[in-house]
């Protein structure tokens, strides 16, 4: 910020806002008057100003409309009941299901045969299995690195035969170490595997997801002799599970944080 | 009460223009904007009605950019000649500055970025901008402190040592 006389009303935020047009009225004129006694501050105002004018010049608003008009916006997309992930979680849980044999999301017209709870099953096996192998490894924990992230996301997406992305954990405090290539049943699976501060570990294994599929969740407590649980879930895209050796809250804070980023 | 479609439709201008401000390419920007609204409008019941519809738009836009984004690292540089401008500034000298600024933006910190075009070219609102972005708005707003005073130092020619790309 640059010096000037300080009006300790009106703060560099207020002068951003009275560059984009959020302020009301009232402080509006504080701030032009403000201006009209700090040059310094007015400089620096006007210069804004010119930078959004110019960037308004960059991406003119008739050619987005004309863009736009020629996209084929789908008009009778599927409505699909999804529910959001917390919220379908916290009610299994919360009614203490899901350990058992998962918790199912309804879907009022759907026929019951969609249900069908096996692939979501599976995976959830597949991917606690490959937690319990590869999570203690000390030496190849992963097969490429997250240094190579970029290769390690071409080559995961070109095998599950959909675009995906090593999520950013880092808002929950774990941090990509890098991935692997593994088989599920006959086709191909991806490990994510991240670590937090303490080294604890927690990996998300996808496969690729089925056209149509319904809501699904489930939580699964550790199996007898391990500390391993997991969440799962799936859409049109993958099948989803994320697996470690976390309290059942802090697994859900990890799995919403993922569900948040696959959006 | 408009139908999630209209609604949608109707925020589909700023989208593009956020989505082109994002990847300088046009075509680019159709299918951002093209996927975005598919995923909306498949996913429709994740959006909250008491809320508006744009800063959820504009978060799964961004999801989609930063995937593909992750997967071409390297910086691109766009030759003065394809600079976006299409209504043609009159003179040289403001083609040039135009040239300037959009060099300028593509060399900010992504954060900053983001942060700046969701309100100059989103048209969002600090609040709604910084719930898109999944951050208080007071990191919003030194994000996009930054960024201006970034653009002003790379525009002005003035030293790029006081270039500021800290990360909070």
């Amino acid at each position: 910020m640059t010096s000037g006389q300080i009006d300790p009303d009106i703060t560099e935020d207020m002068l951003h806002a009275y560059v984009d047009g959020q302020l009301s009225a009232e402080d509006e004129a504080r701030v032009e008057d403000y201006l009209a006694e700090n040059p310094e501050e007015a400089d620096l105002v006007a210069n804004w100003q010119i930078q959004n004018q110019r960037l308004d010049a960059l991406f003119p608003r008739s050619e987005a409309a004309d863009r736009v008009a020629r996209l084929d916006i789908p008009q009778d997309l599927p409505n699909r009941y999804r529910p959001a992930l917390p919220l379908a979680l916290t009610a299994a849980l919360c009614l203490g299901l899901g350990s058992a044999g998962g918790w199912f999301a309804h879907d009022s017209v759907a026929p019951p045969a969609a249900m069908a709870p096996t692939a979501l099953q599976s995976l959830d096996l597949r991917a606690r299995q490959a937690h319990l192998v590869y999570a203690p490894e000390v030496l190849h924990p992963v097969e490429v690195a997250a240094t190579d992230e970029a290769h390690l996301v071409a080559w995961l997406s070109n095998r599950l035969g959909a675009p995906l992305s090593a999520p950013d954990l880092s808002a929950v405090g774990f941090v990509l170490m890098g991935g692997r290539l593994l088989p599920a049943g006959e086709d191909a699976a991806a490990q994510l595997m991240y670590q937090d501060a303490s080294g604890e570990r927690v990996t998300v294994f996808l496969t690729a997801g089925a056209p149509g599929v319904l809501a699904n969740f489930r939580f699964s407590d550790p199996a007898e002799g391990t500390s391993v649980a997991s969440i799962s879930w799936e859409d049109d895209r993958f099948r989803y599970a994320v697996v470690g050796a976390l309290p059942r809250d802090d697994l859900m804070t990890v799995a919403t944080e993922l569900y948040r980023q696959f959006l | 009460m408009p139908t999630f479609q209209k609604s949608l439709e109707a925020c589909l201008p700023d989208l593009w223009r956020y989505a082109y401000s994002l990847s300088f390419d046009k075509a680019q920007a159709d299918d951002l904007v093209q996927d975005c609204a598919e995923r909306a409008l498949r996913k429709r019941q994740l959006w909250d009605p008491s809320r508006p519809l744009k800063p959820w738009l504009m978060t799964i836009l961004l999801n989609i950019h930063r995937n593909t984004r992750r997967r071409s690292t390297f910086l691109r540089l766009v030759p003065v000649d394809d600079a976006p401008a299409t209504t043609a500034p009159a003179t040289t000298e403001a083609r040039m500055e135009l040239a300037d600024t959009a060099r300028a933006i593509q060399m900010l910190p992504p954060e900053q970025r983001d942060a700046l075009l969701l309100v100059v070219i989103g048209g969002l609102s600090y609040k709604e901008a910084a719930e898109t972005l999944d951050i208080p708005t007071g990191t919003l707003m030194s994000r996009i402190g930054r960024a201006r005073r970034n653009l002003r130092h790379m525009t002005a020619a003035e030293p790029i040592s006081s270039f500021d790309g800290k990360s909070k």
